[in-house]
């Protein structure tokens, strides 16, 4: 290696007539040596990089710098394979060069800061030359440097404060956003409407333009509605610009909501909709997280989220040294091939596609029909690769989802074969309480089940008879009410009051096949499981007119607003 | 490439309106109003039989000596007109189609802004951003 290194120097001087990079890549005193020259000629190459750079989609200016170094630098890259494939030597004088971009972009105290930063960094790497460390610790390494240059790419030492990078979410500032989500939307995992966040986002006192210019950065699906990560990243360069700093004009990577990923790309695995959110909320809190990287639909696989989510959890603790690691890697990534900066468009079309009907099924009726109300038509876009796939997903997601439902509660007893498809109405419902319910009602259907077998035991002449029946019906009744409780709330979303009442009936109905089992025995104990169950009957009969009409108020108000659009002209379907 | 794009609401105003700045640009504005004529003409002629079958891209408005204007509305009467250089024969109609599928897909982002109010002039710098690509790059 050290023959390698003293290789390089001499290589590189021979090249360094053509190009300031060698002298940059010595890493060593050259560079602090040179680093005063560096800024002028840096100006100039610049531009030619500039021009030569070409369009990286969505990273800032100083990625295609970083890039085309790397074609430009395939001599040099002899040498490298050991290490990781030439990223390191272009890409740190690619970095100082991009010095000026970061000088442009940002403010100069910032850019002092990082010339102060600059000496002390290159002298740590030489050493770290062995292939193996090469990975992890030039990786951060090379982020280093890159991200001393640019301001948005500040990667952190062990020991450097975060607070440098205006454009990453240090650990407080990511728990006060954490908060002020739950504040607005307590489920982690869901999305905050547009209505919603722009009145909170109002409150800001941003200029609207500029809110919006935010919005258009952070919504990044754009469904019209906030994810976490997306929050976040709004949040923040909300902050950021209230503390002075001018506004991105494309997203900076370390805000994008998929940054934290491991650079793993594979093929966005499942439709994260709200059902399996719900269902899996009712597990660690941790969970959330999952969930939230889940949702992320930044083409995160099952493994890749939770190594996500294991890095987050590492995350919280002292150092962001674990997500610094997969993110130098995505970084690499990026850099060594070309592939990655597509992939984000790709993930970004992905996600976009994916989560548009995403947000129409996360939200409740009065939020879609706003969305047809609402001059842009909802038009091709969600039809071009979600209708199937999201059918698909959700097949596969529901699949999941009660699998992993069912494993996790006790085994849908024998007597409630209609129960798992009621499950999988209600997981449509965004309402928790709905699976919390269901969750509820599934324990108790197999204490049930449980409590009559032990009735029929009992029946045959313990004392314990009249215990164990008023306890079953006491379930029985239980169980009638908790239907109704959450179906009283759902009145509003009124779409999903039919699925109530199918719900309920089916309770309903099992409960009264099984009072029915043991009629002959006692007598008494049955004349009171009937009576209870006509009680349950007549309040969900009631409950039940009660939704009818608020269904036939539903269809009417559908077919005027169906009217009014038919008014103007008829509406045509692509 | 485009010589002049314009959005127009469903009230007729225009929400945004961009052309190559070297030939006088109140001439593209005159085109573009005119344009609205034909769009409105267009669209109330299908109307009543073929209820759902009216096709959002409107084609060849009318040419001129100079220049081609096309047409396209949306579900919701917004209109794109996309005024196009007669010199350029090059451009086919699927690239027409293209370029105001384009214009219609960033202008769906725009509207998901909740800060953008329907009716606002756009200012969206991604919209920008995409009409700039589709403009003549003359200047």
């Amino acid at each position: 290696m050290a023959a390698v290194q003293a290789g390089l120097p001499v290589r590189l001087e021979s090249i360094a007539g053509e190009l300031p990079l060698p002298v940059f890549v010595g890493i060593t005193n050259e560079l602090e040596m040179r680093y005063p020259n560096q800024p002028l000629t840096n100006e100039s190459q610049s531009h030619i990089l500039g021009s030569v750079a070409g369009s990286a989609p969505r990273p800032p200016a100083d990625r295609p710098v970083l890039r085309h170094p790397d074609t430009s630098m395939d001599k040099l890259e002899a040498w490298s394979p050991p290490q990781s494939p030439g990223i390191s030597p272009p890409r740190s004088p690619s970095a100082y060069r991009s010095y000026p971009y970061g000088a442009q972009r940002n403010g100069t105290d910032t850019l002092l800061v990082h010339d102060a930063k600059v000496p002390g960094r290159p002298s740590v790497p030489q050493e770290n030359s062995s292939p193996s460390h090469y990975s992890v610790k030039l990786q951060p390494e090379q982020p280093v440097i890159t991200r001393v240059a640019s301001v948005e790419r500040l990667v952190e030492r062990l020991e450097v404060d975060y607070s440098d990078d205006p454009w990453r979410i240090t650990e407080e500032q990511r728990e006060y956003y954490t908060n002020q989500f739950r504040s607005l939307q307590p489920d982690l995992s869901a999305l905050i409407m547009g209505t919603v966040a722009k009145n909170f986002f109002t409150k800001s006192k941003l200029p609207i333009p500029e809110l919006s210019h935010i919005w258009e950065l952070s919504d990044v699906d754009k469904d019209g509605a906030l994810t976490f990560p997306e929050f976040c990243t709004a949040f923040h360069l909300i902050v950021a610009r209230k503390n002075g700093y001018p506004l991105p004009e494309t997203l900076p990577a370390t805000l994008r909501p998929g940054f934290v990923e491991a650079g793993v790309v594979t093929a966005p695995p499942s439709e994260a909709t709200l059902p399996l959110i719900v269902f899996d909320e009712n597990m660690m809190p941790g969970a959330n997280q999952l969930k939230m990287g889940s949702v992320d639909l930044q083409g995160t696989s099952r493994p890749g989220v939770t190594a996500k989510q294991e890095a987050r959890d590492e995350s919280r603790k002292p150092e962001f040294s674990p997500k610094r690691i997969p993110e130098p890697h995505e970084k690499t990534i990026q850099h060594v091939s070309t592939l990655k900066p597509d992939s984000p468009q790709e993930l970004d079309a992905n996600m976009k596609s994916r989560t548009r009907p995403r947000s129409y099924s996360s939200t409740s009726i009065d939020d879609a029909m706003k969305k047809v109300e609402e001059p842009p038509t909802p038009p091709p876009r969600p039809q071009k690769t979600h209708s199937r796939a999201s059918s698909l997903d959700l097949n596969k997601l529901f699949q999941q989802s009660g699998q992993g439902a069912k494993s996790g509660w006790l085994p849908p007893p024998p007597a409630l074969p209609p129960r798992p498809p009621a499950t999988q109405i209600f997981s449509f419902l965004p309402g928790s309480e709905k699976s919390s319910q269901k969750a509820v009602q599934q324990p108790n259907f197999a204490d049930f089940s449980k409590f009559r077998e032990e009735q029929e035991s009992s029946l045959r002449g313990l004392s314990t008879e009249d215990l164990t029946p008023p306890k079953s019906e006491s379930t029985v009744v239980h169980q009638g009410h908790a239907p109704q409780k959450p179906v009283r709330r759902k009145l509003h979303p009124e779409s999903q009051s039919a699925t109530p009442p199918s719900a309920t009936p089916y309770s309903a109905a099992t409960l009264t096949k099984s009072t029915q089992r043991p009629p002959p025995k006692q007598k008494r104990e049955i004349q009171m499981a009937i009576r209870k169950n006509r009680e349950t009957n007549a309040v969900l009969t009631r409950l039940n007119s009660e939704l009818q009409q608020q269904l036939k108020v539903v269809h009417r108000e559908r077919v005027t607003l169906e009217s009014q659009l038919e008014l103007p002209r008829p509406v045509t379907s692509t | 490439m485009a010589v002049c794009i314009a959005v127009i609401a469903k009230e007729n105003c225009p929400l945004y309106i961009r052309s190559v700045p070297t030939q006088g640009e109140l001439k593209f504005h005159y085109t573009v109003h005119t344009s609205l004529d034909v769009v409105e003409e267009k669209i109330s002629g299908v109307g009543k039989a073929l209820a759902d079958q009216r096709e959002l891209y409107l084609g060849l408005l009318y040419p001129t000596e100079d220049y081609k204007v096309y047409g396209y509305v949306t579900n919701s009467k917004v209109k794109f007109v996309i005024v196009v250089d007669s010199s350029n024969t090059s451009l086919r109609d699927n690239e027409i189609r293209s370029m105001f599928r384009k214009l219609h897909n960033s202008f769906t982002d725009v509207m998901c802004n909740p800060f953008y109010n329907p009716g606002d002039p756009i200012q969206s710098k991604a919209f920008d951003s995409i009409v700039s690509t589709m403009m003549v790059q003359a200047c």
